[in-house]
């Protein structure tokens, strides 16, 4: 065989071989999605959505979870959504070039590289023990709002630079000041890529389990919350807690509760994708 | 006017909101490193580093963090042999040789490898992985790392490939044309032109697979165990630093005590290791942006 | 009546970009309605100087000035001079058309907005008046509503000379508001000039010396920073002083 020919050979070879990689995670996830959904399917109905944690399997349900899980993204968003947004305006129209901004942007790198169980660590020093918050949801959401921070500010800071700066211009030649031409212009033209940004970060902080329970959110909570001081649980904490008992009817609510998880989690992905190419189209300057 | 005081009392608002980064970092390393303090003043550094056994949690405490460290660095290493292989290869031939309509499928599609919760993941590798593994490996203990670490590595397929791909695209195309004009196979121009050309970039994905499978907790609490051992065999349990710190925190570890603090020498471990790593691959970045720009 | 009818002054003024002297000791006086045109070669100056005067090379971080300008007898770069406000009665409109991507409605009545003015009848009326005066009204007040970005490149720019008009400065500057635009909408925006300058000062740079000769009762030379000459646009047009406004308006350079 000629070098040639071996070297087409190879190459072919290395084509199929990239197209197998390629497909394989997906495949191995294929599987992964179809076990869960023959093991846990058919628990899910009303029942299970409605129901409380129980030492019963067939009894056990999910309702504490994802009602834990809907006051922690709220609570979540509030706090990280007004503190990233002025946070990524800042840094894009105020901050410069200087040394301070690079260092700025620096730590939020570090920050976003850092360990979610870390940011747990910090939540149950800060905000359960010192600002006295306890296992309740406000310190949860205060932990994870810091964990998100970096994906908001990110995306905020990309949004608006595709803001062209002939728009600023014509603004400020119209007696508008920085402000004024920020909140009137730059971010009305920059909202579709920050909702994406936030829609991004808030399906992350869904599946978020390690700082949760750090913080103290409780594996057996025997009531939805009622307020943002009360203790909680959530949707991947009590998955955690179902995997970690050997009873086989536990395994089956795992999988039917990450279904469910799973749903969210892909939807909200979805509905994200969804706003960026609907946005990215919008924007013809 | 009341405009110039409006807009400085805006500027302000929103650089403290931009401080609100710098406070996190600071809290951070504060809460971190004030435990550990607290908790080497009753345990010497170098039994810390030296010691190979970890019990804090026993009646005969030993405080070695080394049990722990090659927990996490054996499943890291298993996650980082199946993800950097296939993520580069992938790299490589969505970079170089796919049609433009698989590319556009399927990279969007492989950040969802991305998207699902560590916790689902955990769960696969517990329940599908090591029993499916168990068939061919019959000593394979129920917990161990190898199982984590596939799934892990799995997770990370997509770090990889990203960070990857963009390094090789951003190789400028005259250096491929030029191999081309040679006469070169896409797979010779790849692995002999563009690989090396894209090398920094490609080193910056490698260390960001690390860091990410370092400070990785719900696989490898699920599915790798709850035993500390200083050990490179990846077919029993074993313990991560992450694991260690979500099992006292599911106890009852009363506040203050030694048991409570070692949650935070350990956490100053994780942090110490991703921080060192996230830093040399920001340099790298910044470094590999001056070269093409 | 004023003695002195100047409403734009310049004095000796001087512009740096870092070390590069952009702007040699210009010196000059316009008079209230009236227009001006700047010409000159690409380079000259002419775009930083117009900037000068509704301080828009503030900015630019290696800009540097000295000298004085003045607007009505005020120096507008004095440090009490609140530049927002300065703008509001120099309007400027640039070489691209850059409507904001909202509706026409909401491009022209944005300066109004910014100044807090919120009686509704007022904002359309002086909407309606604005775009009338750009001789855009007739073509858009159907859909008012209608994203400005949906309109041509010579509808564009007159709706941008309708949302400067808005808030009624008293001067104009327009940096070579036709070079973008075809020549039929180039025409329209020509004569839209032509009416303005009856009740606003206005200064334009181009860089197309028919148009200068057109449209502008003063003109300006400006080469590599310096004020060539200055004067009624038929004398620097038929008789210039200098050899080299001669030889630029002739065409042997530039």
């Amino acid at each position: 065989m000629t070098n040639s020919r071996k070297n087409r050979l190879k190459d072919k070879g290395f084509e199929y071989l990239g197209v197998a990689c390629s497909l394989f995670g997906l495949v191995v996830l294929a599987i992964f999605i179809g076990d869960i959904l023959a093991d846990g399917l058919s628990r899910i109905d009303w029942d299970f959505l409605k129901s409380l944690p129980s030492r019963k399997p067939e009894k056990a349900g999910i309702f504490t979870a994802w009602t834990g899980s809907l006051w922690i993204l709220v609570f979540t968003t509030i706090i990280a959504f007004p503190l990233a947004v002025s946070a990524g305006i800042y840094l894009e129209e105020y901050g410069g070039n200087g040394r301070w901004s690079s260092l700025l942007e620096v730590n939020i790198s570090n920050l976003a590289g850092v360990p979610s169980i870390i940011y747990g660590l910090l939540g149950l020093e800060i905000f359960v023990r010192i600002f006295k918050m306890g296992n309740s949801v406000l310190a949860g959401a205060f932990a994870l709002a810091l964990l998100i921070l970096p994906i908001i500010i990110v995306a905020t800071r990309e949004a608006i630079r595709t803001v062209p700066p002939s728009i600023r211009a014509a603004s400020y030649a119209l007696g508008a000041t920085k402000w004024q031409t920020i909140w009137n212009q730059v971010l009305p033209a920059s909202m579709g890529g920050i909702f994406t940004g936030v829609i991004l970060a808030i399906s992350r902080a869904v599946g978020e389990t390690a700082p949760l329970i750090i913080v103290g959110a409780l594996a057996y909570v025997p009531f939805a919350p009622s307020s943002p001081m009360d203790e909680f649980t959530v949707m991947p904490i009590q998955i955690f807690n179902w995997v970690s008992r050997p009873q086989h009817g536990f395994t089956v609510n795992a999988a039917a509760a990450i279904i469910i998880l799973l749903l969210i989690t892909f939807v909200m992905n979805g509905i994200a994708v969804y706003l960026r190419n609907k946005w990215q189209k919008k924007i013809n300057w | 006017m009341s405009n110039k005081n409006t807009e400085k009392i805006i500027e302000w608002l929103l650089r403290l909101s931009a401080l609100v980064t710098v406070l996190t970092t600071i809290g951070i390393i504060w809460v971190l490193l004030s435990e550990s303090v607290s908790f080497f003043q009753e345990v010497s550094i170098i039994e810390f580093l030296t010691d190979t056994q970890w019990t804090p949690l026993y009646k005969d405490k030993h405080f070695g963090i080394m049990p722990l460290v090659s927990g996490t660095l054996l499943t890291t290493f298993i996650a980082v042999s199946v993800a950097l292989p296939l993520g580069l290869v992938i790299a490589i031939y969505l970079s170089e040789y796919a049609p433009k309509k698989f590319r556009k499928t399927v990279k969007p599609l492989l950040e969802i490898l991305a998207a699902v919760p560590t916790v689902v993941y955990g769960f696969f590798a517990l329940m599908v992985v090591t029993p499916f593994l168990q068939t061919i490996i019959p000593n394979l203990s129920g917990f161990n790392a190898l199982s984590a670490g596939i799934v892990m590595g799995i997770m990370i397929i997509p770090f990889v490939t990203s960070f990857s791909e963009d390094a090789l695209q951003a190789v400028p195309k005259s250096l491929k044309h030029g191999a081309f004009a040679l006469g070169s196979t896409r797979l010779q121009t790849s692995f002999r032109v563009m690989v090396p050309a894209a090398s920094s970039g490609i080193v910056v994905s490698v260390i960001l697979a690390f860091s990410r499978a370092i400070g990785e907790t719900m696989i490898v609490a699920i599915a790798a165990g709850q035993q500390p051992r200083l050990t490179a065999n990846p077919l029993v349990p074993i313990e991560t630093i992450t694991t260690y710190i979500v099992q006292v925190s599911l106890g009852d570890v009363p506040h203050g005590s030694l048991e409570y603090k070692t949650i935070f020498a350990a956490g100053m471990t994780l942090f110490v290791f991703t921080f060192i790593l996230n830093n040399i691959s920001f340099w790298i970045r910044k470094k590999f942006r001056e070269k093409y720009d | 009546m004023k003695m002195d009818n100047h409403i734009l002054e310049s004095k000796s003024v001087n512009v740096y970009y870092d070390d590069m002297h952009a702007l040699k000791n210009i010196s000059m006086k316009l008079e209230a309605n009236s227009v001006t045109a700047l010409i000159g070669p690409s380079g000259c100056g002419k775009s930083t100087f117009l900037r000068v005067f509704n301080r828009m090379n503030d900015y630019i971080e290696a800009f540097r000035m000295d000298g004085e300008v003045l607007m009505e007898g005020k120096n507008i770069y004095h440090k009490k001079m609140q530049v927002d406000e300065l703008r509001k009665s120099i309007g400027m409109v640039f070489q691209k058309p850059n409507p904001f991507p909202k509706s026409i409605f909401e491009n022209v009545a944005y300066g109004l907005k910014i100044q807090g003015i919120k009686d509704k009848e007022f904002i359309q009326n002086r909407v309606e008046k604005s775009l009338q005066q750009a001789a855009l009204w007739d073509e858009v007040k159907s859909d008012l509503n209608k994203s400005a970005l949906a309109l041509s490149g010579g509808q564009q720019q007159r709706l941008c000379i309708a949302r400067a008009l808005a808030v009624e400065p008293r001067v104009l500057l327009m940096d070579e508001p036709t070079s973008a635009l075809d020549p039929i909408s180039t025409a329209k925006v020509e004569e839209l000039i032509n009416e303005l300058k009856q009740n606003y000062t206005i200064v334009i740079v181009t860089h197309n010396m028919q148009q200068a000769s057109r449209l502008s009762d003063y003109t300006a030379f400006f080469y590599m920073g310096d004020l060539i000459e200055f004067g009624k646009t038929e004398e620097i047009f038929r008789n210039p002083k200098v050899e080299r406004t001669q030889n630029y308006i002739t065409g042997r350079f530039g």
